[in-house]
């Protein structure tokens, strides 16, 4: 057992570093949940792929470089190590991306993932509707048949990055015939300036428009953007769902860089006496450390041949948790700073802590509840009895 | 990098934890209690075949360590079955003694570490970062103490009564002073903190052994013990509460590995990273213990219930070998600048 890297870890770590020493913008760019902050990301993506930086463990056909877990591991500690921004693409990389790797057509592959690297197309998921939240599998928008694809009717809701991204992915109701709700389900791509589509952005607390209600009256989708077979999008969905709530989503980088300002922030602020508060920010620090070893384990487990299963549950409530621990710390160590929002021009660090904290605030409840989360560690790690939650 | 058990080190596990499974350890556990160590002296013997003991002692000393990883290995599996005795002072003896024979004070590893690693002797310590008390020293053949201040090793020539502790398997008393010393000054000081690490890293591996068994023993309570015509474990707010032990339990262990890895590069920053690795554990195994009395209910809460083992133990290992603020204090080290 070590923690070693191989030199040419080491020397791609270097690479990494030297490139975001050099691109790195010296001012930080807006936040991407406004139009101007969103298209500032936007173009820091097309930065970020023309040296092949965006998705480094892609295969290199469509824009990566074939890096290992673990290189992309070293890849984003270095990433947020350097302050670079937050990745408007992510919602695409991480989560449409794994399931076209593993269910997508070839065709699908070369036409969608190239201009997903480049940041030309910024995907939205479209996973909840109204009356389907964390029951997911009760949606009701639907793919009616017509020639050569599917009218898509319905509505969707908290669909983050939608009020200024391109194109979605969803779930809809194609076969209302299957005998199970989470059957006859279609996992298709969208666009969202399509006709038969409004956009109406929803602010979020803080009051950004981070997500959006989309309405959809009969939008054409071509077979070609079904991904899977139709009617088995639920599984299709699924098979990736971990790649949603694995380490991958919210690099183990994240939380190691932040930790490391929150130590900062601790040493220049805090009162010293402050024993309790001194606690939390050494609690911050060992959970940041944990999820980084952690992170260490998958890698090696994967590059095995395992797979991350219902290990992931675990990492995500993991990931969430300390992620609002981590920004409630750094507020409370602020002390009268701590309530000034990012737009304030006294606010901390240029208003990092207070995005971040209301960043963390939907941790817990986007990807799949943390209570969705528990049932699944209950009953699939631990071997518990299903409850009365599910038919 | 492989950030795994290898598989010998896994069999290494699965070895302990059948030995230790045939052993019926919760009546060991009870006679150690009440100063019958004769079962677990026998336990003992078991365990130094299995080189549990040659793990920690120096090759020179007729051992096959220091392998901190097998270390870690096999204290998650001495605190999975609740062994008791002065398991983890043993090791720090060792640690201590092979650290003053480095700094040029030879003699008592010579005198002692065969003996340790082969299971012939057992010993105790009294370090003074580690507080008053010498664990188990009425089962021991000798207790080394250092003293702070001057840093003087010496063996003491008794201990004091016995104090109960939360745990009845944890056998406290204070070392009588006097005794001849051994070594003192720089090179103790540097032993004993050396030792000291080496001591939270093995507590910090029971604890997470302790923890493993409290949810193990509770998740198949809560399968079989129904009410209101359903498996408890069936019951969300249970399975929430069982979720959240294990989730403690699972980032606590990279941790532990993490300083296991550190302790054998000997790496200066190991200090923190077994620090780091004594919070989670401790908290991980304390918050499994809180849910294995609340999911067992009444039954949880008596001396009958062999639950009630391990609940003493998640307990006091909070405190052994650093408590959880001073541990706290020094994992601050791991992220600064």
């Amino acid at each position: 057992m070590d923690l070693d890297f191989t030199a040419a870890e080491d020397a791609f770590r270097h690479e990494a570093r030297t490139w975001l020493a050099a691109h790195v913008p010296r001012t930080p760019l807006r936040s991407l949940e406004t139009a101007e902050g969103f298209a500032e990301h936007r173009a820091w993506e097309r930065t970020l792929s023309a040296d092949r930086w965006s998705v480094v463990s892609w295969p290199s056909a469509y824009g990566g470089r074939d890096r290992s877990l673990l290189e992309w591991l070293v890849f984003e500690e270095e990433y947020y190590a350097a302050g670079a921004p937050a990745r408007v693409a992510q919602n695409g990389i991480h989560l449409l991306a794994p399931t076209l790797f593993e269910h997508g057509s070839a065709e699908q592959c070369a036409r969608v993932l190239p201009a997903m690297a480049s940041g030309a197309t910024i995907w939205a998921q479209a996973w909840s509707e109204p009356e389907a939240g964390s029951d997911l599998a009760s949606l009701r928008s639907v793919g009616v048949r017509t020639a050569g694809g599917w009218l898509l009717r319905g509505q969707k809701t908290w669909s983050s990055r939608a009020a200024f991204a391109d194109r979605a992915f969803g779930l809809f109701r194609t076969h209302p015939d299957a005998d199970r709700p989470h059957r006859g389900l279609t996992y298709v791509m969208f666009p969202l300036d399509a006709d038969g589509v409004t956009v109406r952005p929803v602010r979020r607390l803080d009051g950004k428009p981070a997500f959006a209600e989309l309405f959809l009256d009969d939008v054409f989708v071509p077979d070609a953007d079904v991904v899977g077979e139709p009617g088995r999008g639920w599984s299709v969905a699924m098979s990736t769902a971990g790649n949603e709530r694995g380490p991958t989503l919210r690099s183990p980088g994240r939380f190691t860089s932040a930790a490391r300002r929150l130590v900062g922030l601790w040493h220049a602020h805090a009162d010293r006496d402050d024993t309790g508060l001194r606690d939390r920010v050494a609690d911050a620090v060992i959970r940041a450390r944990a999820y980084q070893l952690s992170a260490y384990e998958d890698a090696t487990r994967l590059a095995e041949g395992g797979a991350p299963g219902a290990k992931s549950s675990l990492t995500k409530v993991f990931w969430s948790e300390l992620d609002l621990a981590l920004h409630e710390t750094a507020l409370d160590v602020l002390g009268p700073y701590g309530e000034l929002a990012d737009g304030a021009g006294d606010a901390p660090a240029r208003g990092a802590w207070a995005e971040g904290y209301t960043f963390s605030l939907a941790g817990p409840i986007y990807a799949g509840t943390n209570e969705i989360q528990r049932d699944i560690i209950a009953e699939r790690l631990l071997g518990l009895p299903r409850g009365t939650r599910r038919a | 990098m492989r950030f795994l058990l290898d598989t010998e080190q896994t069999a290494f596990g699965h070895t302990l934890d059948r030995m230790l499974s045939a052993a019926d350890t919760p009546a060991v556990v009870r006679a150690w209690a009440a100063g019958n160590h004769g079962p677990g002296l026998a336990v003992w013997e078991r365990l130094a075949d299995a080189g549990v003991f040659a793990v920690a002692v120096p090759r020179a000393y007729g051992g096959m360590g220091p392998l901190p990883v097998e270390l870690c290995v096999a204290f998650v599996a001495l605190g999975r079955h609740a062994v008791p005795g002065p398991l983890v002072e043993t090791v720090t003896a060792v640690a201590l003694l092979s650290r003053l024979a480095e700094r040029g004070e030879p003699a008592p590893a010579e005198e002692w570490l065969p003996r340790l690693g082969a299971g012939k002797a057992r010993v105790t310590v009294a370090l003074a970062d580690g507080g008053p008390y010498a664990l188990d020293a009425d089962a021991a053949d000798a207790t080394f103490v250092v003293t702070g201040g001057h840093h003087a090793l010496r063996l003491a020539t008794g201990h004091g009564p016995v104090q109960p502790s939360l745990d009845p398997a944890r056998r406290l008393s204070r070392p009588l002073t006097g005794g001849e010393p051994l070594a003192g000054g720089p090179a103790v000081r540097d032993a004993a903190s050396y030792a000291t690490g080496w001591a939270a890293f093995t507590t910090a591996a029971q604890a997470l052994g302790v923890g493993l068994a409290l949810l193990e023993r509770t998740v198949a309570y809560a399968r079989t013990r129904t009410q209101f015509g359903a498996a408890i474990g069936s019951f969300q707010a249970v399975k929430h509460r069982l979720a959240d032990a294990l989730l403690g339990l699972e980032f606590a262990r990279p941790l532990l590995h993490g300083a296991a890895v550190a302790l054998a590069s000997g790496a200066p920053g190991a200090g923190a990273e077994i620090a780091a690795a004594k919070v989670a554990a401790c908290d991980a195994a304390y918050a499994a213990a809180r849910t294995a009395l609340q999911v067992h209910g009444a039954i949880g809460y008596t001396a009958e219930c062999d639950v009630s083992l391990w609940l003493g133990k998640a307990r006091a290992l909070r405190s052994a070998w650093g408590t959880p603020a001073a541990c706290r204090a020094r994992a601050l080290e791991l992220f600064d600048q």
